[in-house]
């Protein structure tokens, strides 16, 4: 919809004017997603027009009555008389007496247009009220069951636990999520002593109800933003309300915000910044207004909380960042306002949309970095200087000397991940597998074996005997390392190495120290001039082979047994950069040389952020599907293809499963083909230049605006999957899934509208509408109460059995229940 | 007809020398020594060996491209009369006499030379002058990689041209819009860009992306056309079908043209059979077809039959049983249930063979008439060689500890009942009564005790079990899975009840009959789901480089030495205008930019119709390149450095167009254009220059000294072979 045609764009710009000072309370109240400028001269176009959707759908209702000389049913919208009835449906008693008063006020002839206005404001209160009410109720209808683990409650309950107590680990995902679990779980009195060891482990005694109850409580709000998005978007209760009940009905969502996930705080982030975004553009005809400015600021920290919980944040900052290109395209495109003040418009956004949401997302780092700072699981993924942060690693508090020197023992750590330290020990490589000479491999732990020895090529003399002057070994300089414990230099030569055939084999050879010149190999610091001197920690070096030219590498790969599976060490000729032929030293020996404190050598935050980044980005990318296992696709998600088991396999076990309302899903999927098929035949209607009654062409621009606002949410949300080579699971749709839902909404509503308004009068064409409407909320509840075991758990016979509660609705032969 | 005969036969036309003399030194610069030198060069050695194949008609599988390019190349030895008897195992080494090289590097090198025309027509029809054309079509002409490339048999020179083709059809097609539209010459130049489409897209995948370029500019003119409200509602129609039969139903049925001569030419079975299913194979001449002629189509109680796996990764492979057992205890310290190990072997051995037994029924022969084995029965598979039952239990298997160990029941007399009844589930059923079919039926083996499924795991065990592949029962609720399916692949009625009998039946060739055929759509969307789905080891090349070494042209291949002297040919590009290009481009954007802003607040400083030309320029140009070069940095394949030079055509042609405007628009006086004239006048000299300084490079035809190969060493990361004396 950012390319709206010509048309679409002088009709913008024809109702973007002056407020008319005329009696309009609800257009002044909802003055929608236009662009409203002060001093825009264009009036005479704003009746022919119809102006915005209020006054589409307001005014010439109004018009209706006049002429009729009676007096609308209720509130002076087309769709009042609807809504009631289905109000008075829903909320008994209590709301029906208000509606009769309402309506008795309808009936007082002297009522005034914005009496009725007001009792339409007080409606969509109440709907707020039940829609949130109805929301947090299923949310926290039989939230304390099971009470044992699900699913991935295993990993963020175990990384909430890791917050309590401060040890480090490392997680594919930003930490925004994991840490405000934690906090839940900290302010509800749980101490994070459960071990959350494997899903089926029964919780007991510990307290779990503050953590999921937090993540209900966040799910709870995503009903009611819908409805709010949606009603910004179409100005219409009954598209709200169609919204709201498909995703309260919706078991999928259901179970996915009653455990211990992301996904819950991650579509409240994305949702919260849907709505701000919404609003803040519905606020266009006052900027730099006090709620412009704050829902400005509100999208900016909801951008910044929702990619601190998940990557998948990128896809909502996408969304706001073409709506907000697309915004300043038009302000940019507006004459009548000054280069300045499109100017301002500018940076108000690069200030709440881009500085801010930064500052706080690496706010979010720092207090993760400076909250976890124990020694634990996590260690190992990140680099020697890294850890030397961590109370209780070893390198806590350390003080080794800063250059290396030759005489200096020293570690030396592959820079790639789960790699190790260069490693040899007493063993040689078995008959046949190159040259029968000592296994030189990465190991991932620390062990005597993993030192080393810096030598000067061309002398054996011991570099450590006082009377030598201290040499620091420099960049490019051509050393020996040889092996500590078995005295064997780190050899290579034109062998082919174990298990990658392309590279040379590298060994451990000679005597005491004593070998021949395939020992030499030069080393080199990446990005460094000649004649450096060489950092502990810091240096990223790179080690090549004299003679062979190659370079010094881990392939990754696992030895057999004779390599006791520690991984392969290969000397590979191709002299492309790659981590794994990095190395550097983190270990460092030197009693000649003064040690310092490694603090000095502690990385900035920024380094500490970028280093996170990268070690996140390659565990996602690390994350591969195996060939010959089954792995969900992203074609299976919109048709529901398959869910995922939360709990219990058996008919014995109490069973949660993850799957959508199969009612609500494939009725999304079937708006989504019926959107673009409606919408493409308007466009091209319109782009042949069609002329359209006015009532039908707000109709449209409700469609094509609103409709296309939640359509690229659900694009943007849903194809990248597509692109992704790591392993997908259906709970990644969820945040697509909420887009789609609320297309349905928009859809139907107009549809049945411009279905109605057709031929009918307009009490029938009313009634069509409300009986559409009315079905499809009925159907949404019903099939809710069909499937509802799904999301609450159900114990007994699995569905092929007639015995039990899901007996015929296994519709599609994959779902698993 | 009479009219006709009074009036003299006249025929006027027009010549442009431009282009003539332009295709000249084309062919020139292409066809110049075509022959030299004569030995393996580079990735010839890698498309040679479908050049033989194609010659041998052997049935090959290349997960590179569609079979289009490799078939010019055949083309090519076709004509030169090459009998594919030449063995490509490593490049340098010297062609034998009966290589025709001048005939298999011709198509190539004329696909390149009738690039440079072909670029100087496209910018005449973007409406620019004819000396920017020909600046555009002599910057083709000398930028030495694109030289080295169209030299040899490779394919990027014949997507080059394929791609311009399309552009610049489409472009003739935009013109005669405005003026004939359905005449003859705008139905001709709207086919020819479909046809130029897949063609494009038929060489490499990556055609696809000036495919979608095309497309993309066709749409948003069709747009514009909706939007005509002179024309009436069934002429758009009309318009709109037009471009539809032309740019959307023509190239796919090409596309499939070329899949079908490829499956038509290639009807021999080769070295590549064991990746297709067992129906594939049997459609090839003398491969599977051999074996399995003549065999019963449905599968009956006492049938003999050998079942492959249908996922068949990492290796293709049949269930296979041996004497030997599961060790009582794995390295690891875990048990097993001690019996006879079963697992997926990847070749035919007498160990494949299985008998399907009926539970109730002791005979392991087929009864007369066959009973046929049915969608839902319960079956018995009983291992020929061994007479043992197929069997699991809720013992974990040996690598995957998840998923329950398979195995030849033994009988050990400690409480492990048999658990040997599976039930048959056909995946591809057409009903539920259907007949368990040879080939042509995809079956799951459900365990009745357990409902584990038969499945593949993937894993190669250890020694103790001869590194076969491990075959596991994994719960079906774990979602259905390829490598869980099995096909019977030969088949026979089983006739001997007595197990030595047997034993000699099944080392005995099965009997002769007819062969079975499969449709082409069938056998098309196997071949291409491979070829999509076939993932190479990640190989790493000594030359192989980032995207983002291209455009500052940091890398380069070294693509054949001499065996003796120090001639070489290296694909390196002319850095000159390789810089420049990218200056070019990155001055458009920029320019247009600020056109584009400055329009926005109603400042038109070009006017509509040049604004127009700009804009389509730019988008045929600077699409292009962006559309060909920067979807490599999201691919995961080894790259080299010949990727770009699709993109770096594209880009070509914006230079010298946005030195045009630059002249026309930018430069006010005259001072200014006469000096921006001698500018590129030398700009063009200094490229000419360096091209002619890489020339040995480019040509591999004159032998530099150590000293002359390392002063052309202009990068340090170009890895200029210098022999050492």
């Amino acid at each position: 919809m950012l390319c709206a045609s010509g048309r679409l764009l002088a009709a913008r710009t024809a109702t973007s004017l002056p407020a008319p000072p005329r009696g309009r309370g609800p257009a002044l109240r909802c003055p929608r997603r236009e662009l409203h400028f002060p001093g825009n001269p264009d009036p005479p176009s704003w009746d022919c027009l119809a102006g915005r959707l209020t006054r589409a759908s307001a005014s010439p209702h109004r018009r209706v009555i006049l002429r009729r000389g009676r007096m609308p049913p209720a509130v002076g919208r087309g769709l009042a008389g609807s809504e009631l009835r289905l109000r008075r449906s829903r909320c008994g008693p209590r709301a029906a007496g208000r509606d009769v008063a309402i309506q008795a006020a309808a009936r007082s002839p002297k009522r005034p247009a914005p009496g009725s206005w007001r009792f339409e404001v007080a409606g969509r209160r109440a709907m707020l009220a039940l829609v949130t009410l109805l929301s947090f109720a299923t949310r926290f209808h039989r939230l304390d069951q099971p009470r044992h683990i699900c699913w991935d409650e295993t990993h963020f309950g175990k990384m909430g636990s890791y917050y309590i107590n401060r040890t480090f680990f490392f997680d594919v995902h930003p930490p925004l999520g994991k840490m405000l679990i934690g906090l839940a779980g900290y302010l509800s009195g749980y101490d994070g002593t459960f071990l959350f060891q494997k899903p089926g482990d029964k919780y007991e005694h510990h307290s779990y109800m503050g953590m999921r109850g937090f993540c209900a409580f966040l799910g709870s709000w995503l009903v009611p933003f819908a409805f709010l998005i949606v009603l910004d978007l179409s100005n219409s209760l009954p598209a709200a309300l169609l919204t709201a009940a498909l995703l309260t009905f919706d078991t999928g969502c259901l179970t996915l915000s009653q455990y211990i996930l992301l996904d819950p705080i991650l579509m409240f982030f994305i949702m919260a910044a849907m709505l701000s975004m919404v609003k803040y553009r519905s606020c266009a005809n006052r900027p730099f207004s006090a709620p412009w400015w704050s829902w400005l600021s509100l999208t900016g920290i909801s951008l910044a909380c929702a990619l601190g919980v998940k990557f998948v944040g990128l896809f909502i900052i996408l969304q706001v960042g073409l709506n907000t290109i697309a915004d300043l395209w038009h302000l940019f495109g507006d004459l009548s306002l000054s280069l300045v003040t499109v100017g301002k418009h500018l940076m108000a956004r690069v200030l709440c949309l881009i500085i801010l949401p930064l500052v706080l997302y690496m706010a979010i780092f720092a207090v993760h970095i400076m909250v976890l700072n124990k020694s634990g699981p996590g260690d190992g993924f990140f680099s020697s200087a890294f850890q030397a942060r961590l109370s209780g690693n070893n390198l806590h508090n350390a003080s080794i000397p800063e250059h290396l020197a030759y005489g200096s023992v020293i570690t030396v750590k592959n820079l790639r991940m789960a790699i190790g330290y260069l490693h040899s020990h007493r063993h040689l490589y078995p008959e046949g597998i190159g040259a029968r000479q000592q296994q030189v491999t990465t190991y991932l732990h620390k062990d005597y074996n993993n030192l080393w020895i810096i030598k000067k090529h061309n002398t054996n003399s011991d570099p450590l005997d006082p009377s030598f002057p201290v040499e620091f070994v420099r960049h490019g300089d051509i050393i020996r390392l040889e092996h500590k414990e078995t005295s064997r230099n780190l050899h290579s030569h034109y062998h082919e190495a174990p298990l990658t055939r392309k590279h040379y084999q590298v060994t451990g050879y000679g005597t005491n120290g004593t070998g021949d010149s395939n020992d030499f190999w030069r080393i080199e610091v990446v990005n460094r001039k000649f004649g450096n001197r060489i950092k502990v920690l810091r240096s990223r070096i790179r080690l090549i082979h004299l003679v062979t030219g190659c370079v010094l590498g881990s392939s990754g790969k696992v030895l057999p047994k004779w390599g006791w599976e520690q991984l392969e060490v290969t000397c590979t000729p191709y002299l492309k950069q790659t981590l794994n032929s990095i190395w550097n030293v983190e270990d460092h020996i030197n009693p000649k040389l003064p040690n310092i404190s490694l603090d000095v050598l502690q990385p900035s935050f920024p380094e500490i952020l970028l280093e996170s980044h990268m070690v996140m980005i390659r565990g996602n990318n690390g994350l591969k599907p195996k060939d010959n296992d089954f792995t969900s696709k992203p074609w299976h998600w919109p048709i529901n293809y398959q869910g995922l088991r939360f709990s219990g396999a058996n008919d014995t076990d109490f069973r949660v499963y993850l799957l959508g309302n199969p009612v609500v899903w494939w009725l999304n999927l079937v708006s989504i083909a019926l959107y673009l098929l409606l919408g493409s035949i308007i466009v091209v209607a319109m782009q042949r230049g069609a002329q359209l009654p006015t009532k039908v062409e707000g109709l449209t621009r409700v469609l094509l605006q609103g409709g296309g606002q939640v359509l690229l949410g659900w694009m943007l949300h849903y194809f990248p999957f597509f692109l992704m080579g790591r392993i997908l699971y259906f709970h990644h749709y969820f945040p697509a899934m909420l887009f789609s839902s609320m297309l349905t909404g928009i859809l139907w509503d107009t549809l049945l509208r411009l279905c109605a308004w057709g031929p009918a009068s307009s009490s029938l064409a009313r009634a069509v509408h409300a009986v559409g409407i009315l079905s499809l909320l009925l159907g949404a509840a019903y099939s809710f109460y069909l499937f509802h075991p799904l999301a609450y758990g159900m114990v007994g016979p699995l569905a092929q059995d007639p015995r039990s509660p899901m007996a015929g609705l296994r519709w599609l032969e994959s779902w698993e229940f | 007809m009479l009219e006709v005969l009074k009036r003299p036969v006249v025929v006027t036309t027009n010549i442009n020398l431009n282009i003539v003399a332009l295709t000249g030194v084309g062919l020139l610069s292409r066809l110049w020594h075509l022959s030299y030198p004569r030995a393996v060069v580079f990735d010839e050695v890698y498309y040679g060996q479908y050049i033989s194949f194609y010659m041998n008609r052997v049935f090959f599988l290349d997960d590179s491209g569609p079979p289009f390019g490799h078939m010019l190349l055949a083309l090519g030895g076709y004509l030169g009369g090459f009998d594919g008897n030449f063995l490509w195992n490593r490049i340098g080494a010297e062609y034998t006499s009966n290589v025709p090289v001048w005939a298999l590097r011709l198509l190539p090198a004329l696909a390149g030379a009738l690039s440079v025309p072909m670029a100087y027509q496209i910018v005449v029809e973007l409406r620019f002058s004819h000396c920017t054309a020909m600046g555009a079509a002599l910057l083709l002409l000398i930028e030495n990689a694109l030289v080295t490339q169209s030299r040899l048999m490779l394919l990027e020179s014949p997507l080059i041209f394929f791609n311009l083709l399309a552009v610049l059809s489409y472009l003739k097609f935009f013109n005669c819009q405005k003026h004939r539209p359905f005449s003859l010459p705008w139905w001709f130049w709207l086919m020819l860009t479909g046809v130029a489409c897949a063609c494009a897209v038929g060489i490499k995948y990556m055609g696809i992306f000036t495919y979608l370029l095309v497309l993309g500019v066709a749409a948003v003119h069709a747009w514009h056309l909706i939007g005509d409200q002179t024309l009436s509602n069934v002429l758009v129609l009309y318009h709109l079908l037009a471009r539809a039969v032309a740019l959307l139903v023509t190239p796919v049925t090409l596309y499939l043209l070329f899949f079908y001569i490829h499956l038509t030419l290639l009807c021999r079975s080769g070295p590549h059979d064991q990746i297709m299913s067992s129906a594939f194979q049997a459609s090839l001449e003398g491969g599977l077809a051999r074996i399995t002629q003549g065999q019963p189509l449905e599968v009956a109680f006492g049938s003999q039959v050998t079942l492959r796996n249908i996922f068949g990764k990492p290796l293709p492979c049949w269930l296979h049983s041996h004497q030997n057992t599961y060790p009582i205890i794995y390295e690891n310290g875990r048990g097993s249930s001690h019996q006879q190990q079963v697992t997926c072997y990847p070749f035919k051995d007498v160990n494949n063979w299985w008998v399907v037994k009926d539970p109730g029924r002791h005979q392991l022969v087929v009864s007369n008439p066959p009973r046929p084995v049915r969608h839902g029965d319960v079956v018995q598979l009983v291992h020929g060689m061994t007479t043992r039952f197929l069997n699991t239990h809720d013992v974990a298997a040996p690598l995957s500890s998840h998923a329950q160990e398979v195995s030849c029941y033994v009988d050990y007399n400690i409480s492990v009942p048999a658990q040997n009844l599976w039930r048959l589930d056909i995946v591809n059923r057409q009903s539920d009564r259907d007949t368990w079919k040879t080939i042509l039926s995809a079956v799951r083996f459900v365990h009745l005790n357990t409902s584990a499924v038969l499945k593949l795991s993937g894993a190669h065990l250890p020694d103790w079990g001869f590194r076969q592949l491990e075959v596991v029962g994994e719960k079906l609720s774990r979602g259905h899975h390829e490598s869980m399916a099995w096909n019977v692949e030969e088949h026979r009625y089983g006739t001997s009840q007595e197990q030595r009998d047997r034993e000699l039946e099944l080392h005995a060739p099965t009997q002769v009959d007819v062969s079975r055929n499969l449709s082409f759509m069938a056998r098309f969307s196997e071949l291409q789901w491979r070829m999509l789905t076939l993932r190479g080891e990640d190989a790493e090349h000594k030359y192989s480089s980032t995207p983002l070494e291209w455009v500052t042209l940091d890398t380069s291949i070294a693509y054949w030495l001499h065996p003796r002297t120090s001639a070489q040919i290296h694909l390196v590009g002319n850095i000159v205008i390789w810089a420049s290009a990218s200056l070019a481009t990155a001055t458009y954007v920029l320019l247009f930019l600020w056109y584009l802003l400055r329009r926005r607040r109603d400042v038109h400083d070009l006017p509509e119709d040049v604004w127009l030309h700009w804009v389509l320029a730019g988008t045929l140009c600077t699409g292009g390149w962006a559309l060909n070069y920067l979807p490599f940095f999201l691919m995961e394949k080894t790259l080299f450095l010949y990727h770009y030079l699709p993109a770096l055509a594209f880009q070509l042609l914006l230079l010298p167009l946005v030195l045009q405007h630059v002249y026309d628009h930018l430069c006010r006086s005259r001072v200014q254009r006469h000096l921006f004239s001698t500018l590129v006048v030398a700009w063009y000299s200094v490229a000419c220059h360096v091209s002619n300084k890489l020339r040995p490079l480019t040509y591999g035809d004159s032998s530099l000294t150590p000293g002359e190969l390392l002063a052309l060493r202009w990068r340090d990361s170009w890895d200029i072979l210098i022999r050492k004396s």
